[in-house]
């Protein structure tokens, strides 16, 4: 490809590419932290504080059945979030960007 | 004690055949696609032809393994509740994979994750360390799924288990051998679909028994047995093994050779994307649907019976089948449960061949200058090679209790391959030293902590009491790889690395650049 060096680094430098990076890593960071929540809260409460997960919702359904199931339909969902959100904002801001890049 | 009515364990006629059409049908694809994979582009990657879609199935069911299948659904008929913890734990590591692997490792690699770790280090030493952690992520993962072949093909089709083995073995190199990625995607497609359309009609066919209500299963569960297996049990006995368990899980998927391959047969990032998005749809439901199984075989099979098949409970969805749908649809799942071992090990030996040649053979051995026809023949080579291997070892390890071998694995990917490939991606200072030390690290307190564990000290040394009090070393040996990699790359500035950093991140960001 024909960018020069100088322009590769005035496109690194320019506020439009930093805050493309910054609003992926806070995204991802976000979403990574929430996953490790719902996960470990999940896993110290069996570790720590079983009867939380055996508390009696139904004749005998225990709450930690919904939840259990509920987990693994929550880390779906979440993928489906940051899919949407890098279709729709992500992949422009970057579509923008090649193109002032491959064009100039 | 009533008589347990089972023909599990006879020549089933109907198994045999839609094994026999699987095979079949296969290998015409595996014809098919030989014609097709010529270039090492095509070998390793499918030429970057495959769909999210497509991509998202083959993930599923590269990663969807019989052992899990068969040992989750057995161990929630055994043990109720707790079998979920391991389901769960299987799952949550993709979201991880998407937000934070995915799209940086579909740009910046070409052919395996070692790419992307030493993208901006020195080729030679990053290559062998990351090869190292690769090589032994693979082999221990393929010794589990091979015994656990030889020991179901065994009891399912009543063939002697060396032969098992063997069949097994030949038919996975020839899939990789002549089809490279592009035939293993489509046998990994096919099973997947052939998995979840069987799971799901074993499960309609359960609850059929249960007025078609979920939750009149768990009531005759806790009915028939104790409120307890609807709750958590003695799963846990250790509460740090259980925080250490679920690092290695959630981490090691991120880490796992032949599932960040995959990642490399697809177009662009947004693909790679999509493929997650997908992948972890179906790998959900399937673990949902692995917990109803357990919960029919514990209420229409018995425990009782479950157990007397098998202690771990192995055999307990094949005892539904045939509880609720007969010997034929006994003989369609067992089928299944052997095309998906095959579909597994396949993945696994053309990532450990591409480890050994692209990797090792021509980035440290030929330096990177080598031809395309050259390059292919040795990753054929390497196929049998990695393929020999898995025969050999699923013969050695005949009747050995091999089932901590994937938590080992797991281990080992979380602890060896995941801190280099993410600091590799989003931390400028890391540097060569740093990623060596972090991997050997990580690698070897691993397989250390292990083999002073209670599952290997005690159970199979019969030792009296382990050194190391954990199951799972991750929480440990992944701590102390990401502290050694991070003050090694402190001491030992890098200012090539830091530089291509700044550069990479064209690459990394807007995928300008990427193969």
């Amino acid at each position: 490809m024909g960018i020069s060096s100088e322009r590769v680094k005035d496109i690194l430098a320019s506020e439009k590419f930093k805050n493309l990076v910054k609003k992926r890593m806070r995204v991802s960071i976000t979403l990574t932290i929430i996953m490790l929540i719902v996960y470990f809260g999940f896993i110290l409460s069996i570790a720590f504080y079983k009867e939380l997960l055996a508390f009696n919702i139904g004749e005998h359904l225990t709450i930690g059945l919904p939840i259990g199931i509920g987990i693994i339909v929550f880390a779906w969902i979440l993928t489906g979030i940051y899919t949407r959100w890098a279709n729709k904002e992500y992949d422009k801001s970057v579509r923008e960007l090649r193109n002032n890049i491959l064009e100039g | 004690m009533e008589t347990i009515q089972s023909t599990l364990g006879q020549v089933n006629i109907a198994s045999i055949i839609i094994f026999f059409v699987f095979v079949a049908v296969t290998l015409v694809i595996t014809y098919w696609a030989a014609k097709r994979t010529k270039t090492t582009s095509e070998f390793y990657a499918a030429d970057r032809s495959i769909s999210g879609f497509q991509n998202g199935l083959a993930l599923s069911g590269d990663y969807m393994s019989a052992a899990s299948f068969l040992g989750i659904a057995g161990m929630v008929s055994l043990k109720g509740y707790d079998g979920l913890i391991y389901s769960i734990g299987f799952l949550v590591g993709w979201p991880l994979i998407m937000f934070l692997i995915a799209e940086p490792l579909r740009n910046l690699g070409k052919f395996t994750f070692a790419d992307v770790v030493a993208f901006r280090l020195k080729q030679k030493p990053v290559r062998i360390a990351s090869s190292f952690g690769s090589l032994m992520t693979i082999t221990f993962y393929l010794i589990a799924q091979m015994v656990g072949a030889g020991s179901l093909v065994n009891i399912l089709f009543g063939f002697p288990y060396e032969i098992a083995i063997i069949i097994v073995g030949l038919v996975m190199i020839a899939y990789v051998l002549f089809g490279g990625m592009l035939a293993t995607t489509w046998v990994q497609i096919i099973k997947a679909v052939l998995l979840l359309s069987g799971a799901t009609f074993l499960v309609i066919m359960t609850l059929s028994h249960f007025n078609m209500n979920p939750i009149e299963l768990f009531n005759q569960a806790a009915e028939k047995y104790s409120d307890a297996v609807l709750a958590p049990g003695q799963f846990v006995t250790n509460s740090w093994d259980a925080v250490s368990l679920g690092l290695a899980l959630i981490l090691g998927t991120a880490g796992l050779p032949h599932i960040l391959m995959r990642f490399f047969t697809v177009p662009d990032a947004k693909q790679a994307r999509k493929s997650v998005f997908v992948a972890t749809g179906f790998i959900g439901y399937f673990y949902i649907l692995t917990f109803f199984i357990g919960f029919g075989a514990m209420v229409l099979v018995g425990q009782d019976v479950v157990s007397t098949f098998d202690k771990g409970g192995n055999m307990a969805a094949l005892l539904l089948a045939e509880s609720v749908g007969g010997q034929f649809f006994l003989g369609f799942i067992a089928a299944v449960a052997f095309a998906t071992i095959l579909a597994v090990v396949a993945g696994l030996t053309l990532s450990g061949a591409s480890t050994l040649s692209h990797d090792l053979y021509v980035s440290v051995f030929k330096k990177g200058k080598s031809d395309e026809a050259g390059e292919v023949k040795v990753a054929k080579i390497a196929t049998l090679i990695i393929g020999a291997l898995a025969i050999f070892l699923g013969l050695i390890f005949e009747g050995q209790n091999v089932a901590f071998m994937v938590g080992l694995a797991f281990a080992i990917a979380a602890s060896a391959n995941f801190p280099s490939l993410l600091l590799s991606i989003f931390w400028k200072k890391f540097t060569t030293k740093g990623s060596v030390a972090s991997i050997i690290t990580g690698a070897g307190l691993a397989v250390l902590l292990i083999i002073l564990s209670p599952t290997v000290w005690v159970d199979i040394f019969h030792n009296e009491a382990a050194i190391f009090s954990l199951k799972n070393p991750a929480i440990i040996s992944m701590t102390a790889s990401f502290t050694v990699g991070i003050i090694v790359s402190l001491a030992t500035k890098e200012k090539s690395a830091e530089e291509k950093f700044e550069d990479e991140k064209l690459r990394t960001y807007l995928g300008i650049g990427a193969e």
